[in-house]
């Protein structure tokens, strides 16, 4: 991989800031076909696990005074619940448990990656292509369900002089193919961006003499992180809940 | 002369991170300024201010990728 061939030489250092985000298969072997598992597979099932843990089992006493585990998970839930009923409509409730699935998934794929020596899966591109191309299939389909052709208003915008709206159709198209494609790279883009950074930083810590400055960034780097792990959690339900809405109710 | 030439394309593209930081910094100044104006309406619109933030810094982000892309992977 180029990236091994060409690290940046820093007075004598040598450091390879994207190696973190080789894909590796996790019980040897070179090659990696479909099947093979490999470190991302180990971090989405470690994913999954944490998922399970906080909210199937942290609420299966189902204590009127929850315990911490559960009064997490009440929490998620409610935030999510109310943002699906606040953006997207009552009739979009009963894609909650998809738009659930999806926030816990991104929120706990990123906070496992800030752990240390660990592998953020939804910093591969890969990783969130695919659910953001769920997310258009899923809301392109819905739409033409419940709308049929009454869907394609969605693009003739009538609040514009009828001169103009020809033009604006088709650019009311490109950019709704372009949805999935912002909607992924924002989210890998954001944590991959955070984590090179974090791993530059770290790289001129073996400097002695800017050292403690790089120690200090990385703390800083490390706290913007946390935050940026939460929030693009947040953006991309938010984002999904409001394509869902211009799915539902088509109108312009 | 590749790998000067993509180091130069890196550099000019980390002026574009420095764009959307000007972009961010808009959708956050006018936010703030509508809220201190009507305080009671600004906790509703939080959500619209997370969202145009995402919008912002995510075209900053895909220049910092090319930046990235054409420093370690070119």
């Amino acid at each position: 991989m180029a990236s091994e061939a060409q690290g940046a030489k820093e007075g004598g250092l040598e450091f390879h800031p994207m190696d973190q985000f080789i894909v590796k298969p996790l019980f040897g072997g070179d090659e990696i076909a479909w099947y093979t598992i490999t470190n991302v597979t180990l971090w989405m099932a470690l994913a999954v696990i944490g998922i399970t843990a906080m909210m199937v089992i942290g609420t299966s006493r189902r204590a009127m005074i929850p315990s911490r585990s559960q009064s997490i998970g009440e929490l998620a839930y409610g935030f999510i619940y109310k943002m699906v009923e606040d953006v997207a409509g009552k009739d979009a409730v009963k894609f909650f448990p998809y738009i659930m699935t999806l926030f816990m998934f991104i929120v706990f794929a990123n906070f496992l990656g800030l752990l240390p020596m660990s592998f953020t899966t939804t910093s591969h591109f890969a990783v969130t292509i695919t659910l953001a191309l769920l997310v258009f299939v899923t809301v392109t389909v819905v739409g033409f369900v419940k709308n049929g052709a009454a869907f394609l208003g969605l693009f003739w915008v009538s609040s514009a002089p009828l001169a103009l709206r020809p033009i604006l159709a088709v650019i009311e198209v490109i950019s709704y193919f372009v949805r999935p494609v912002s909607h992924s790279i924002r989210l890998a883009g954001n944590v991959m961006a955070g984590h090179a950074v974090i791993k530059v930083f770290a790289g001129f810590a073996a400097l002695a003499v800017v050292s403690p400055l790089s120690i200090v960034a990385i703390t800083a780097m490390y706290g913007l992180e946390v935050l940026v792990a939460f929030i693009q959690a947040y953006v991309f339900t938010i984002l999904t809940c409001v394509y869902l809405k211009d799915a539902l109710h088509p109108s312009h | 002369m590749e790998g000067e030439l993509a180091h130069i394309g890196a550099g000019l593209a980390g002026l574009g991170t420095g764009l959307a930081a000007l972009g961010v910094g808009n959708v956050a100044a006018n936010f703030l300024a509508g809220a201190l104006r009507n305080p009671s309406a600004a906790a509703s619109q939080t959500a619209t201010l997370f969202i145009g933030i995402a919008f912002a810094e995510a075209l900053g982000i895909f220049s910092f990728l090319v930046a990235l892309l054409l420093m370690f992977a070119v």
